[in-house]
């Protein structure tokens, strides 16, 4: 069993310490994020895989105290350049939350936001984009009759295809996911995992989970992350089946965390 | 920590090496009762084979209930897909018991066939092979897992040797061709053995390293 090279990564992550408050959260993370894969991050509660996706759009600098340095490589630039725009930035790295987070306004204004942040769009433009997003998202035909409707009135499987339509209306590049079906029913997160599915053939997937069954049906790559440290990456099927790290073993079987 | 699904592997574990075990003791009757001639031990064997039976049933129930139950995953899943396999191995062993107390049961009823055939060396060789595999099973001993492997051909020769002297004396004693067949038949069912704790073998290296050495030769498989 060689390692596993991702060919032409969509995103390079080399040497990523992350910081808070003194504290480091993230440990000198090397990590391949292949284009129009799903690629899973798995590990114990507190071991950075969300911090470290949220690397990728920069949206812990939100936060005071925080701070990333190295390298996240993404045709080229990297994203942690403080000459990045990060509202272009956004718009190509999408994020899905783990509790759906539609905003208090109709599921057409919803989808419609990001459009009209993106760029001045006809109505008649607009629309198509909504039904086109809402069609990818496998929302359409639940919506299409009450377009103009709140949007948290959904169910939660609904509000979090709601936002995943949000997210892929500005049409990004990655989409990242923390925890998406975790606040949801069992039908819910059948829908949300074959949309992944559906997905990846149009956009670079990055989901943190602790459901490692869930891990184990929708992703092609699986990283595992203990305390900062990328512990193991590899193709999902064989870090299922025979996990090279011990470490991998233990957590993956239950043995610890 | 133990979990529910430790605790059903556990149960597993016990399931398979007490099939094991069993099986093992019905080969070493078969051959008893071909050896001495004992028409009584043959036919205890042949009705005792619904004990195993009964066993490699009640395991694969079990193994199915921990897949569909529990999903296990890395080593706990090699382990279920192992014993699954190995459950299969050991009832065909079983079987291959069962056929040699029939040419026993057979052969105890007719004039002996006049001729030295080392059955007994040939059937400690395939025994020694399938208590090491379980032996491998047990510990998790991929060192003695490809042992068996390699003994399979001592095996295999002497199941073509024991050929060759019997096909002789049929030349010599074509009046006596029924009984010699059967005589072909045990050296042929011994050979299986041998070839069933090599599966084992092969499933024990599976379990422990996750790698599908069947098919392939054994020295790469060990590099």
């Amino acid at each position: 069993m060689s390692e596993v090279i991702i060919q032409n990564p969509k995103i390079s992550v080399r040497d990523l310490n992350f910081y808070y408050d003194g504290h480091q959260a993230l440990k000198s993370n090397d990590l391949d994020i292949a284009e129009n894969r799903v690629t899973a991050i798995i590990g114990p509660s507190g071991c950075g895989k969300s911090t470290h996706i949220r690397t990728y759009n920069r949206i812990f600098e939100m936060y005071k105290g925080q701070k990333a340095t190295g390298e996240i490589i993404m045709d080229g630039e990297n994203l942690l350049d403080p000459s990045i725009d990060l509202i272009d930035l956004r718009l190509r790295i999408g994020m899905i939350f783990q509790r759906p987070t539609p905003f208090p306004m109709s599921i057409y204004n919803n989808v419609a936001y990001g459009l009209r942040l993106k760029a001045k769009t006809s109505k008649n433009e607009l629309d198509d984009k909504i039904e086109e997003s809402l069609i990818k998202a496998a929302l359409w035909n639940e919506v299409k009759d009450k377009l103009h409707e709140s949007g948290t009135h959904l169910s939660g499987g609904q509000q979090q295809r709601l936002c995943i339509a949000r997210a892929i209306a500005v049409e990004p590049e990655v989409l990242l996911m923390d925890e998406p079906a975790s606040a949801i029913d069992p039908v819910g997160t059948a829908k949300i995992e074959e949309l992944i599915e559906k997905l990846k053939e149009l956009y670079t997937i990055v989901v943190v989970t602790h459901n490692m069954q869930q891990a184990a049906r929708i992703s092609d790559y699986t990283a595992f992350f203990f305390e900062g440290d990328v512990i193991e990456f590899g193709i999902t099927s064989d870090m299922f089946s025979r996990p090279k790290k011990q470490q991998t073993e233990d957590y993956i079987t239950g043995r610890f965390g | 920590m133990s979990t529910h699904l430790h605790r059903e592997i556990d149960k597993l574990k016990k399931k398979i090496l007490f099939m094991g075990a069993e099986t093992e003791e019905t080969v070493r009757k078969s051959i008893d009762a071909l050896i001495t001639r004992n028409e009584p031990l043959a036919q205890q064997v042949i009705v005792g084979d619904e004990v195993l039976d009964n066993l490699e049933v009640e395991i694969e129930e079990e193994c199915l209930k921990i897949l569909a139950l529990y999903q296990p995953v890395a080593s706990d899943l090699r382990y279920v897909i192992a014993v699954l396999k190995i459950n299969n191995d050991l009832e065909r062993i079983g079987d291959l018991a069962v056929n040699i107390a029939e040419r026993a049961a057979y052969l105890s009823g007719h004039a002996p066939i006049e001729v030295y055939l080392d059955f007994k060396s040939m059937a400690d060789n395939a025994q020694l092979m399938l208590k090491q595999s379980l032996d491998a099973l047990v510990n998790s001993d991929t060192t003695l897992a490809r042992q068996v492997r390699s003994e399979d051909e001592e095996v295999d020769t002497a199941n073509r040797n024991m050929f060759e002297l019997i096909e002789n004396y049929i030349k010599q004693n074509p009046d006596r061709v029924a009984g010699a067949l059967h005589l072909i038949s045990v050296s042929r069912h011994l050979e299986r053995i041998g070839d069933q704790a090599t599966n084992i073998a092969e499933d024990v290296i599976y379990m422990v390293e996750g790698e599908i050495v069947r098919h392939q030769p054994e020295d790469f498989a060990s590099a």
